[in-house]
């Protein structure tokens, strides 16, 4: 199907870019300096922070949507599971865990689990020993049935063992910085396998498989008792700078900022690179165009696996970030809404395939969606209050419930405005000069 | 023998029963998919929704003082299968319609679908609340009993479920009818063919878009109407009816009608069966083996039963993606 060249791409003066980029930080900057005058500098710097994270978030979502058009709503489920393993991996030994048999379990498990994937690729790979079509299908069944059920029955014999015997696994007691990391090459695996799958394919493709692999992460890390205590939540999670835990609210929290925004900068100076660099303009000629792109030679689905990877990292590691941050790890909190749907109207509001425009879309959208609790609050109890005043109506008893939901409504239609009336976001793509 | 009766009532019936809703489900998706070219997530809201109409109209029914042979809210579904129709008509004005005029790629669709899917929610859960609620408001539902000789447990079917396959089995004919023998039906299929062709050969398209909308909402209506009645009507259920009814879609081929009620049945089936306790059926022969039956021999635990359909829309995309009917790989 041809793809259409995206609308409105009109010329603009470098100069008029500039400056409209200036009006918008600005007027950002107004904001947050309402926010910290309103709100006082403790919460304000935990908003701040949250907003950091989720700008990482958007910035991994605007590689994959904005440079290549690839429509991931799964961005909740590659959070958690990167917000699961840096769990994992910083926090304190389970002294319990290590002096029973679970640790032998565990690695036998991995190794499993290793072994069954080699079985799965050699399997898939018979015919290129001059195995035949059919028997080769037959050959890749009887693998994957026999890989299945060796792994489920292992997995059930050692998470009841463990849970019996230790509770949970506990963590490994690393760096929180390695924890990020690793959270980061968890996601990575992660998109590599759903992309391996769906990329060949049109992006409708990509994005149910990707609103099925949120859900199942979701479902594991819920059920998963033995590896990261399900739903029993663990706290507290270990901070790369010195915790509040003597009070110093203001003073730790901006450490974790500095933390934050480093690592934001950082990824924002590599994406401007690569955005200006050859690479950044291949993958706009993939999105663009792919049939030309494809006849220039270029490998449209390797690139489109590379780059769909490549955006997963920052949201593992902006998820480990953003659970980190809260300190407590509980994983019934992930919520499509808040950490699939939020970041979307976050990247395509800012402006897609642009890397200002996705921080300066996190950083607004989360100061409004902070905002948007109480507002929500405040108009309900109005109408509840004019409303029993003036007719008599009897407000249900889970007005605060139903008022909270009425957010899922307003995050939903601003997708949907955005997407009809500014499809290019506040500050629009850039237009590329050569 | 009343392990066999244990199997067919909570292996086979549920089975069939989610299959039937998924398939009704998947029937609109299908079309969606292969005439407007794009995934509509909103379709599990829409059922949803579909059900809350049908609860309205049953409640305004009742205190009307009408009695019938059936449940009100049997009786009410059909006005609701209407005004979904409409609303379904009406949001593709609204939110798709002008994105399609303006030459958007499809997967901007498939955002704008995001978007209201979200709307839907978000209204439904603010007048309609989160807690489940009972479809049946004017009487209890009918419960039928089958005795097989040779078993003290019955075989119990419950009114809602009897419905369900009739109205299945009646909508399957009544599609197939039309897709075959009438000219909208024959439109339908040329455009889901080849879109270019269809209309240079002078077929509306407007008309075609009108009757996808209208088959599509009027049955997902029926399906959440008929789900909820047999269940609860639960307002949160979006996502995890959604993926089943793609999977079923994906399975039976995009396009395919046919191919959709397939899809739907074989994901319900492998959903029930799998995490069905398959130890039940050993029990009686257990003198016979060699090995002590464990206590659960589920193939996959309840909690992970979403795991199903995705394990089989995975292992379809990577093995024959055209679906076992053939269907399209847009």
């Amino acid at each position: 199907m041809a793809q259409s060249d995206s609308p409105g791409r009109r010329d603009r003066h470098p100069a008029a870019e500039w400056q409209r980029d200036v009006l918008a930080f600005a007027g950002l900057a107004i904001i947050i300096l309402v926010l910290f005058l309103s709100q006082g500098a403790v919460y304000s710097v935990r908003v701040m922070v949250e907003a950091g994270c989720y700008a990482l978030l958007a910035l991994g979502l605007t590689i994959q949507w904005g440079y290549a058009g690839m429509f991931n709503i799964g961005i909740m489920g590659f959070l958690a599971a990167g917000a699961a393993s840096s769990m994992l991996i910083s926090f304190p030994a389970n002294p319990k865990f290590w002096a029973s048999p679970g640790p032998m379990l565990v690695a036998l498990f991995i190794g499993k689990l290793f072994l069954c994937g080699i079985a799965i690729w050699v399997a898939n790979k018979a015919d290129r020993i001059g195995v035949s079509r059919r028997v080769k299908g037959i050959i890749v069944t009887l693998v994957l049935i026999a890989s299945f059920v060796v792994i489920s029955n292992h997995m059930a014999s050692m998470s009841q063992e463990i849970e019996s015997t230790s509770g949970w696994m506990g963590g490994l007691g690393l760096p929180v910085l390695f924890g990020w990391a690793v959270a980061g090459v968890v996601a990575a695996i992660i998109a590599w396998a759903v992309g391996k799958i769906c990329l060949g394919l049109r992006s409708d493709y990509l994005a149910i498989a990707t609103l099925g692999i949120a859900a199942i992460i979701k479902t594991f890390l819920k059920n998963a008792d033995w590896l990261t205590r399900g739903t029993l939540t663990v706290s507290p999670l270990p901070w790369p700078v010195p915790t509040p835990a003597n009070g110093h609210f203001v003073l730790a929290r901006s450490y974790y900022l500095c933390v934050v925004v480093v690592i934001m900068v950082l990824l924002y100076l590599l994406l401007q690179r690569a955005y200006y660099a050859p690479w950044g303009r291949m993958m706009r000629a993939i999105r663009d165009n792919e049939d030309a792109a494809e006849a220039m030679g270029k490998d449209v689905t390797k690139r489109r696996l590379q780059i769909f990877v490549l955006g997963c990292i920052p949201m593992g590691v902006g998820g480990a970030m953003l659970i980190h941050f809260a300190q407590i790890y509980d994983p019934s909190a992930f919520v499509d809404l808040n950490y699939t749907f939020l970041i979307w109207v976050m990247v395509i509001l800012g402006g897609a395939g642009n890397n200002r425009g996705a921080i300066l879309g996190a950083i607004f959208v989360y100061i409004i969606w902070t905002a948007s609790a109480p507002i929500a609050l405040w108009l309900f109890h109005l109408v509840a209050y004019y409303g029993h005043e003036w007719v008599g109506w009897q407000p249900p008893s889970d007005l605060d419930s139903r008022a909270l939901e009425m957010r899922v409504f307003v995050v939903g239609l601003a997708i949907t405005l955005v997407l009809r009336y500014a499809p290019q976001g506040v500050l629009p793509e850039p237009r590329a000069r050569h | 023998m009343n392990e066999l009766v244990f199997f067919v009532d909570n292996g086979l019936i549920a089975g069939l029963i989610i299959g039937a809703i998924y398939a009704l489900g998947a029937i609109g998706v299908t079309l969606i998919f292969g005439i407007l070219r794009f995934a509509h997530f909103a379709h599990g809201d829409m059922m949803t929704m579909g059900a809350f109409i049908s609860l309205i109209i049953a409640s305004l029914l009742q205190a009307a003082g009408v009695h019938g042979p059936f449940a009100l809210v049997f009786i009410g579904m059909f006005p609701a299968m209407v005004i979904t129709a409409a609303i379904a008509i009406g949001l593709d004005r609204i939110f798709y319609k002008p994105l399609r005029q303006a030459g958007a790629r499809p997967i901007v669709l498939v955002m704008a679908s995001l978007g209201v899917t979200l709307m839907l929610q978000g209204v439904l859960r603010l007048f309609g609340g989160v807690s489940a609620r009972n479809m049946f408001i004017d009487r209890p539902k009918s419960i039928f009993q089958f005795h097989l000789p040779g078993a003290n447990r019955p075989i119990v079917l419950t009114e809602p479920q009897i419905i369900l396959f009739v109205f299945t089995a009646v909508t399957v004919f009544a599609l197939h009818y039309f897709l075959t023998r009438t000219r909208l039906g024959k439109a339908m299929r040329a455009v889901s063919d080849n879109p270019d062709l269809a209309r240079i050969t002078g077929i509306s398209t407007e008309h075609v878009v009108w009757a996808t909308w209208i088959i599509g909402g009027a049955l997902a209506c029926a399906a959440g109407t008929l789900l909820s009645m047999d269940v609860a009507l639960k307002p949160d259920l979006s996502w995890n009816i959604l993926l089943p009814i793609f999977a079923a879609t994906i399975v039976g081929g995009i396009g395919q009608p046919y191919g959709a009620i397939a899809g739907g049945f074989l994901v319900g089936l492998c959903e029930s069966l799998s995490v069905f306790n398959w130890a039940i059926l050993l029990r009686p022969i257990k003198p016979y083996l060699w090995f002590d039956i464990p206590s659960s021999l589920a193939l996959v635990p309840t909690e992970y039963k979403l795991m199903v359909p995705f394990l089989i829309l995975i292992i379809v995309l990577i093995y024959r993606p055209t679906g076992i009917f053939k269907g399209r790989v847009l």
